[in-house]
């Protein structure tokens, strides 16, 4: 059995977490504090990922990315980078496809603090860096951990996403969820049955971690 | 000294309310603020710490502006060195009662003083989530104290003591109120908890 699906799965769920929390974590901050409306249209603009098929998402990226247009051409010839059918196009789609699962929680988790604790650090003189550091993210760990396995476990079963931007090309952007399409197509059930197992089991243990850990964890700040 | 002339509109049950204050709080001294609830007397603390912003008007602190309207100066709440006990305490859940103190200041001598004016050295390892009311809010008055603060601000500080703490407490925070020269405003809806300290009053329903 080839794992190289399996190992680049992971490798794209991975490389999409971290990124997700450094891009994420300042964003969500950003989205928790006043309700300008530019912050609800920004909200529903990263929200799409969750409504939109993903092979519309897909299919424009795909034209975003493609060096037949504008964006893509640009890309293409300033930085000599073609995101289509490759894996740096794989990670980009997959943090925008993801990035509701990590801001989603981590604002919500933000704005349920009491202003007060952002307040107290202020008067304590610590600037909004120090504050975000020190006193509002270590409160919001299970919030946190949970975006985190969530946005992991999202980015391990895309499919359509993927598919559009990547194609199958193995070892480079042929994924777990693509090999078992791919194994079907060619009536290697055996193949997509063992491929299908290990994505499920993988995201099972996932799934329990986080409840296993909000069990433990989740308070509220004030109790 | 604190000299304060500002407006800002309050929201109330009834539509909208303006707090007007004008007023001179003397320096190093303490003024005990009372008034019903929602006449504006969390506001007012919230005003001079930079943590809301009235509608116009001045704020002025030992002679430097903090806040004026009409020059555009508004300085921030990490610029202005007021220590802030709020009601609901604010502590923070992730930090240990030595945590809360060493995060506001570096000096272990003072954190050693406060830890014993509190009579929290005991339990300086506790989270609040393992701490008493009292014992929660004696940290609240800590914290805020261990920036050494030029301006000290207490929203009902007291409300969670037995009358016993509440002498001890009161009786060591009056001298160390003296020895910092700390200008001091303290909130209660309880006139008799503040009748061991001696200041000027300011009463809401007179406004």
């Amino acid at each position: 059995m080839d794992l190289s699906p399996i190992w680049l799965t992971l490798k794209l769920a991975g490389i999409t977490t971290v990124l997700l929390l450094l891009i994420g974590l300042p964003f969500a901050w950003w989205l928790s504090r006043g309700r300008a409306f530019i912050k609800i249209i920004i909200e529903a603009i990263i929200t799409m990922p969750l409504v939109l098929p993903p092979s519309v998402l897909g299919f424009y990226l795909l034209l975003a990315f493609s060096p037949q247009h504008a964006f893509g051409k640009w890309l293409h010839d300033t930085f000599d980078v073609q995101l289509v059918f490759s894996f740096p196009g794989l990670i980009l789609a997959s943090v925008i496809y993801s990035m509701p699962f990590m801001i989603g929680p981590v604002k919500s988790a933000l704005q349920q603090l009491p202003s007060s604790l952002a307040e107290a650090s202020y008067t304590l003189g610590k600037s909004r860096w120090q504050t975000f550091w020190y006193v509002l993210l270590p409160n919001i760990k299970p919030s946190l951990f949970t975006a985190a396995v969530l946005t992991f476990a999202h980015t391990l079963g895309e499919f359509g996403v993927v598919l559009m931007i990547g194609g199958n090309i193995p070892g480079v952007t042929r994924v777990a969820s693509i090999a078992v399409y791919d194994s079907v197509e060619k009536m290697d059930y055996a193949s997509a049955n063992n491929y299908s197992l290990i994505l499920f089991a993988i995201t099972f243990v996932l799934v329990i971690g986080v409840f296993v850990f909000n069990r433990y964890q989740a308070k509220s700040p004030l109790a | 000294m604190i000299r304060i002339n500002i407006e800002k509109k309050l929201k109330a049950y009834n539509g909208q309310q303006v707090l007007k204050i004008d007023r001179t709080f003397p320096r190093g001294g303490i003024t005990k603020i009372y008034g019903p609830s929602g006449s504006g007397k969390t506001t007012l603390l919230k005003l001079i710490a930079g943590l809301a912003n009235p509608d116009k008007g001045e704020i002025m602190v030992n002679g430097l502006p903090w806040y004026d309207s009409s020059r555009k100066i508004d300085l921030s709440p990490q610029r202005r060195n007021t220590g802030f006990v709020f009601q609901n305490y604010a502590l923070f859940p992730n930090m240990t009662v030595v945590e809360h103190l060493q995060y506001a200041t570096k000096e272990a001598e003072w954190i050693k003083r406060l830890l014993y004016l509190g009579k929290l050295d005991t339990l300086s390892t506790h989270k609040p989530d393992h701490l008493s009311g009292g014992q929660q809010q004696r940290l609240a008055i800590l914290r805020a104290l261990a920036i050494k603060p030029k301006v000290l601000l207490m929203d009902e500080p007291f409300s969670a003591l037995d009358s016993k703490m509440k002498m001890e407490l009161i009786g060591e925070l009056k001298s160390v109120l003296v020895e910092l020269g700390v200008t001091t405003l303290i909130v209660s809806h309880n006139q008799q908890e503040l009748e061991m300290f001696e200041g000027e009053v300011m009463d809401f329903e007179a406004i």
